[in-house]
């Protein structure tokens, strides 16, 4: 596997611009020939199908919801950062770069990330332009507040529903597209293969989830921007529909799979209440901005908060991390409730929770500012959990939330399959081992609005495509092995839900793969997982059949998946020898407990190659090379 | 706690469709509505029959995928709060629940409790957007844009576009969807341009669809899981009425 990142040479903070200066462009005639498929609906790929459309691309555009507004970057809750430097607090673009890369513990690729952070302010005036209402100051300009692993003001947000806002103005933008008839939108599609031909990225395979048929569908080029795989642990943050399904065959066709190990848990979650759950509910981050987290100094506390006296509570991050207090990054965040969680000090039922305190907050400034600020996910709260965290503090636990790990790309957003291009959270680039509050969304639009409409052409520009159509040979060998996989799972006819082992597969991952890993604990879970995927494909049962909605087929196909990704993710975190953001090994941690990189030998990208059906999957490096900043033990003190 | 439920069967479109009982045991208070299906579903699918097919993804209350008519009412007409964030400490033991797909001429039910919305995507298409390309747009503060307009923007953007309000409808109609869009686009700055144009078209394209008309009910703001204000509705008639106005663009360089 050959792994050139293409970074363009020059110094870092010209990379871009010289790239954008010397790319092969393709003539408005010529892009109208080209046609492009995007696969997800998110804030990346309607922001890509958009572009490109508006570029003059032939897309087509698929998404496995109803309808293209409802991907999961709806959910994104607190904010989007940018460097306008509008509250003049000191921002810049190599600030933001560098937050980016410490938060991710130095391992992200430099030239990715500081690109990031330079269109970041260009998303904000193009969000604007779409009429994403922003929140605003009485003077009429926009408004900021402080996320996680930052020290100035550079978070744009819509209340608490800044993605949903964000994505709305993406799927209009996509939306005028349609109209228009430069995007070919097909909702309720699950896509189950891509098809490669001569090497090259031409088309999927997807399954209408509504008849039940199976359809191909070839292009020049193909945009994967399906998210991330959080849901391998059954419990995440994440939509119940989000699945590793098109990242996962693109790897078995000969994507590098990269980083799987790098996985976040976010620290703000509500606590799991029973067995019967489903999902996790994440309060955004930017609570940590006026809530004091603590815990109850005793052991096995049974006092209400409200009673148990100032002296008697442990207001941990603040002690620990007086530079940062609880505005440190989320992996920090989740280690510290894990830790006094297992040393006996959690709450709640389950023990396994800590608080989230606006007491102060609303001594400070009164309960009508945190409403205004905050209210509508002291609601989601209260409609949750019963409880009204005006009164009594928000209880919270770290829960599954992001992927920092997907698909290996190169500057260009190509990943190892020519004409493969992957996008957002699906990809591994720009966050390291850690991604930062509000850079998701950043990223997301980063790559569809500026990153992919410039880098795309180059690809279409170079390369000479032959014509492919649905009767080429390829075409027909991936649908006939979507079909027969399909038929499989509806023939087994077994005793156990799809659920059943997909809760299963999460509970090892959250055990062993988690948030702290050891070398037997990995070797115990990549057995079991293995057992566990055997017993799936002899006992899972799945009623019904192919030709109907069939939402048990569904997700059987996608926990399929998820049994194959869990191994990768489990030996990823085992060959990593170090600890490094998300990624922390208890072998290697620091005598105050935080994550102890190995520099020396593991300062690179992981990248995993699929060798076959039973045979172990090849480890290849990309060697990360630091220029412009030098990796130190990150501090938040 | 125990409850019977009374779920629609329907297994395609062009089946007729029924009610179905089904009595469950063991309901725990602080299940959200939809894991207490994923319990009936598990249950059913032990017994080897198909599970109750319902729509659900973010189960965060935004993404508007999920929605049930509970006895009768969208959401279960529960203040502000969508089928996936209704949790069971409202419902008593004993309790007989009915459940059955949004009921409108314009949302063909597809199996069970699965509708076809998108007549939504194409009123947003018709006009729901500011037409607006990428990468150069001028600076985000150029244009200030009052705090109180942005906020009343933001009430009527919080749309979900789940269809409640026209479950809700006796009419079936689907205004306040649609004009909360349009009322938003027509508060802020950037919406200008077109603002006679989108209306219009907007409010075409809903008329093409199988939607009812308003006729003032204001059921759809009681059972808006977003609290959407039917004040919308009264900023699109007015952008309407304006946009017929003499002298009026109405796009391709004419005017009315």
């Amino acid at each position: 596997m050959k792994l050139d990142a293409r970074i363009p040479s020059g110094p870092l903070e010209s990379k871009w611009t010289s790239f954008r200066d010397h790319v092969t462009l393709l003539s408005p005639a010529n892009k109208r020939k080209h046609s492009v498929i995007v696969v997800g609906t998110g804030l990346a790929g309607a922001s890509a199908a958009a572009t490109l459309a508006e570029l003059g691309y032939k897309v087509k555009a698929f998404c496995y919801q109803d309808s293209a507004r409802r991907a999961h970057s709806i959910a994104a809750q607190g904010g989007i950062n940018a460097t306008k430097n509008y509250q003049n607090d000191g921002d810049s673009v190599f600030r933001l770069f560098y937050d980016t890369i410490k938060g991710g513990d130095f391992r992200g690729r430099e030239a990715n990330t500081y690109r990031l952070a330079e269109v970041s302010s260009q998303i904000i005036d193009q969000c604007v332009a779409q009429g994403v209402p922003f929140a605003r100051e009485y003077s009429g300009y926009l408004s900021n507040r402080t996320f996680g692993g930052a020290l100035v003001s550079r978070t744009f947000y819509a209340r608490g529903a800044t993605g949903q806002q964000l994505l709305l103005g993406a799927y209009s933008a996509l939306s005028r597209q349609v109209a228009a008839g430069q995007v070919e939108m097909h909702a309720r599609m699950d896509v189950l293969d891509l098809v490669v031909i001569d090497g090259k990225a031409r088309g999927i395979v997807a399954r209408n989830m509504t008849t039940g048929e199976l359809e191909s569908h070839v292009a020049d080029a193909v945009i994967l921007a399906t998210g991330g795989y959080a849901n391998v642990f059954y419990l995440s943050t994440n939509a119940m529909g989000c699945n590793t399904t098109a990242i996962w065959r693109a790897y078995r066709r000969g994507a590098g799979f990269a980083n799987p190990c790098y996985m976040q848990i976010h620290p703000t979650c509500i606590p799991q209440s029973g067995d019967y759950q489903s999902k996790l509910t994440l309060m955004s981050e930017s609570l940590r901005n006026d809530g004091r987290v603590w815990v109850p100094r005793k052991k096995g506390e049974t006092r209400a908060p409200n009673d148990i006296p100032e002296a008697e509570r442990n207001y941990y991050l603040e002690e620990k991390y007086p530079a940062y207090g609880n505005m440190v990054p989320r992996d920090v965040a989740s280690r510290n409730a894990k830790y006094w969680c297992d040393e006996g000090h959690g709450v709640g039922t389950s023990g396994r929770g800590v608080y989230l305190d606006f007491a102060d907050a609303i001594r400070r400034l009164g309960e009508d500012t945190i409403r205004e600020r905050y209210g509508n996910l002291f609601d989601m709260y209260e409609r949750i959990t019963g409880e009204n965290a005006y009164q009594i503090p928000m209880r919270i636990y770290p829960a599954p939330h992001y992927t920092m790990g997907g698909l290996w790309v190169d500057y260009h957003l190509m990943s190892t399959i020519p004409g493969l291009f992957v996008l957002g959270e699906a990809n591994f680039s720009d966050h390291g081992a850690n991604r930062l509050g509000a850079s998701a969304l950043m990223q997301g639009l980063a790559d569809g609005y500026f990153v992919i409409p410039n880098t795309l052409g180059a690809y279409l520009g170079k390369e000479k495509l032959a014509s492919a159509s649905d009767d080429a040979p390829e075409v027909r060998e991936a649908m006939a092995g979507v079909q027969a996989r399909l038929d499989k799972l509806l023939g087994v006819n077994g005793s156990k839900t799809v659920d059943h082992f997909h809760r299963e597969l999460g509970h090892i991952m959250w055990n062993d793969v988690g948030m702290g890993r050891s070398e037997a604990g990995l070797k115990e879970a990549i057995a079991r997982i293995r057992e566990l995927r055997g017993q799936f494909w002899e006992d899972v049962r799945v009623l019904g059949s192919g030709n109907e909605i069939n939402q048990e087929l569904e997700k059987a196909a996608r926990v399929a998946d998820f049994l194959e990704l869990g191994e990768l993710v489990a030996q990823d975190a085992l060959a990593r020898e170090e600890s490094a953001g998300g990624h922390f090994r208890e072998e290697y941690q620091t005598e105050e407990g935080e994550a102890l990189r190995d520099d020396e030998n593991f300062q690179h990208v992981a990248v995993w190659e699929y060798t076959g059906e039973g045979s172990e999957p090849a480890r290849h490096i990309e060697p990360l090379v630091f220029e412009a900043v030098t990796p130190t033990q990150r501090s938040y003190k | 706690m125990r409850l019977t439920l009374h779920i629609w069967r329907q297994s395609g479109p062009d089946d007729k469709g029924r009610f179905k009982t089904y009595q469950l045991d063991a309901v725990n208070e602080h299940m959200s509505f939809l894991e207490m299906l994923d319990v009936l579903n598990q249950q059913l699918i032990e017994r080897g029959e198909d599970p109750v097919a319902f729509e659900h993804d973010c189960r965060e209350g935004v993404c508007g995928m999920c929605g049930l008519m509970i006895n009768g009412l969208p959401h279960g007409g529960y203040k502000g709060t969508t089928t996936c964030q209704l949790h069971m400490r409202h419902f008593k033991d004993g309790q007989q629940l009915t459940l059955e797909p949004w009921r409108s001429a314009a949302f063909p039910v597809l199996k069970d409790l699965i509708v076809d919305r998108s007549p939504f995507d194409r009123i947003m298409q018709a006009g729901g957007f500011v037409s607006v390309n990428t990468g150069s747009a001028p600076d985000a503060n150029a244009i200030s844009v009052p705090k109180d307009d942005a906020e009343l923007a933001m009430d009527y953007a919080e749309c979900i576009g789940c269809g409640a309000c026209v479950a809700a409808c006796p009419n079936g109609a689907a205004m306040l969807f649609m004009s909360a869009k349009v009322a938003q686009l027509a508060l802020l700055p950037q919406g200008q341009p077109e603002r006679e144009r989108r209306v219009r078209a907007m409010v075409e394209t809903m008329e093409e669809e199988a939607f009812g008309a308003c006729t003032n009910f204001t059921s759809c703001e009681a059972m808006c899981p977003k609290e959407i204000s039917i004040s919308a509705i009264a900023r699109m008639n007015k952008e309407y009425r304006k946009a017929f106005l003499p002298g009026r663009p109405v796009g391709g360089g004419k005017v009315s």
